[in-house]
């Protein structure tokens, strides 16, 4: 870390460094940029991670694979049933189990509910980063509701637990299609609302018009994936050019935009809820009977094998690497890809020459969640 | 969800492209298999790693997914997942690296050069499992603080469960 200073000190006397961080509330968590200022100008950013190590990935080779669910959901806290679903899934395809069609329905429901509980929080944290403070209380608001719904099928509010190997842990609880379906039906009104407060203030728009442009080319390159990507104008979401559990069957649009600024990255977001909103309302409409959970053994042992099994989570590419060695109940090597850890990566490229503000509401706009990147 | 019960609307991994890699690559893969549709796996040889990540990136396979690095009794092996954005298809090449002594750091040239991505990548794979990338710009830890001993992911390296009692 020190190291990390001493790299970037310089002669030059009209230049000086500060740390954004670790402990600074538009960090979102605990990580720290080096920055080093040339009057207001950021000229050069690093950022330095590994502040919530917990070394989950070593943690994974020490326990069974049934064991290790629970801890996935600590990897990306305000999305753990994403979490939940690619390291199952995985699992699932080592094993060859088949999932039974309610519990398919029952997953897109909960994901989709998760990635706008999720898309919420950001839209509401980057208000207050940009100095919206109002919009920080709606975000909440309606994120709320949807906690609501999880906590209502889970019995917790922010580490699930939720999706299991073959299936889902419960069923769905009695009145919970008409309580989703009111909530769902209610959202896009909302959304309504927060584009009339975003786009009809002019403070918002000029903090974050033409502010952090990442080119296509280079955003490919640097591996940013998610919203930030489709920000670009890559049409790239997983969940339509690689479809994982039944998402094929849902009719939804991949939303993208051309500028690539900070904005552009807002908006995605924005109309990415509505599709969500959208695929909820199909799976509800469509919700078959039936069992929610297959039959499977308490204590998995997978046969030897290799899988990289992906996922579209809300902040982008999520994907673990399984190695199974069939001999042991542990995973041989588990490595999780997190979007956080790569669009971060990419950050110092397009906030580099912005001014201090501007860099705070760059760093906002890429949505990262610490846990993820430092696993 | 296993490979049989996915819907078989879905396009198989095109033939052509796998031709196209193998003959681009004639003598350099040392095994090669379909694991599923649109998932191809390559094995090489750790020295020719540059080679054959330029010849797929001028394919078209523009995104590097993520490097991993896996122990194994004999070998240390560098994970590459690659995506292509134009031919939607997922290379998995694994670079093999021979153990010759147990405690030293296996090396293999960085791929940093072609995907800037790369980079973050190959400093976690430094500082968890070890292997040393050759040419790489900045390979420092990035998880763990700078000062720490060992790297984590070897299978040497035993994790000491603390009491969470006071023995005294």
């Amino acid at each position: 870390m020190e190291a990390v200073i001493k790299k970037i000190k310089t002669r030059n006397p009209n230049e000086m460094i500060i740390n954004i961080g670790p402990q600074h509330p538009s960090t979102h968590g605990v990580a720290r940029l080096v920055t080093r200022l040339d009057g207001e100008r950021a000229v050069k950013i690093e950022p330095v991670i590994g502040y919530l190590h917990r070394g989950i990935e070593k943690l994974a080779e020490n326990r069974n694979y049934v064991q290790f669910l629970p801890i996935t959901d600590r990897l990306d806290y305000v999305s753990s049933i994403t979490n939940n679903m690619v390291y199952v899934q995985a699992v699932e395809e080592i094993l060859g189990i088949d999932v039974p069609e309610r519990a398919e329905y029952i997953r897109i429901i909960m994901l989709e509910l998760q990635r706008l509980a999720s898309h919420l929080l950001f839209v509401g944290t980057f208000g207050a980063d940009v100095g919206a403070w109002t919009v920080l209380m709606y975000g909440f608001r309606e994120r709320e509701r949807i906690l609501d719904l999880l906590e209502m099928v889970t019995g917790q509010r922010l580490l699930y637990t939720y999706i299991w190997f073959g299936g889902v842990r419960y069923d769905l609880p009695e009145g919970f299609v008409e309580q989703c379906r009111k909530t769902v039906d209610a959202l896009p009104s909302y959304f309504d609302d927060y584009e009339e407060y975003f786009y009809n203030n002019e403070v918002f728009l000029g903090r974050c018009r033409g502010i952090g442009i990442l080119k296509k080319k280079d955003a490919i390159n640097m591996g940013v994936t998610g919203p930030n990507l489709r920000a670009c104008g890559v049409e790239y979401d997983i969940r339509k050019i690689d479809p994982y559990s039944i998402y094929d069957r849902f009719d939804f649009k991949v939303c993208t935009q051309k500028e690539g600024d900070t904005l552009a990255r807002f908006n995605v977001r924005m109309a990415e809820m509505r599709e969500s909103v959208k695929i909820i309302q199909q799976a509800l409409d469509n919700l078959p009977e039936g069992d929610y959970k297959a039959n499977t053994p308490k204590f998995l042992k997978p046969p030897q094998g290799e899988v990289y099994s992906r996922v579209e989570s809300p902040r982008g590419e999520l994907a673990v690497h399984l190695i199974s060695d069939g001999v042991n109940r542990n995973p041989y090597r588990l490595k999780i890809r997190s979007p956080a850890f790569c669009n971060l990566s990419a950050f110092p490229a397009f906030a580099e020459g912005d001014i201090i503000p501007d860099v705070i509401v760059n760093f906002a706009s890429i949505d990262i969640v610490l846990g993820e990147i430092d696993r | 969800m296993t490979a049989e019960s996915k819907p078989e609307t879905k396009p198989e991994m095109k033939s052509d492209i796998l031709d196209e890699i193998d003959s681009k690559l004639k003598g350099v893969i040392t095994d090669s298999k379909v694991q599923r549709e649109r998932r191809l796996v390559i094995t090489i040889d750790g020295k020719d790693i540059v080679k054959v990540c330029q010849t797929l990136f001028d394919m078209g396979f523009d995104h590097l997914s993520n490097i991993s690095g896996v122990e194994y009794e004999d070998r240390f092996e560098s994970v590459y997942h690659i995506w292509s954005y134009s031919n939607k298809n997922l290379v998995t090449v694994k670079a093999v690296l021979p153990k010759k002594e147990p405690e030293k750091q296996p090396e293999i040239d960085s791929v940093t050069s072609i995907w800037r991505s790369a980079n973050w990548h190959e400093r976690e794979t430094y500082d968890l499992m070890g292997i040393r990338y050759k040419g790489h710009p900045n390979l420092t830890r990035i998880l763990n603080p700078d000062d720490f001993e060992g790297h984590p992911l070897r299978k040497s390296f035993k994790l000491v469960e603390n009491p969470w009692y006071d023995e005294k």
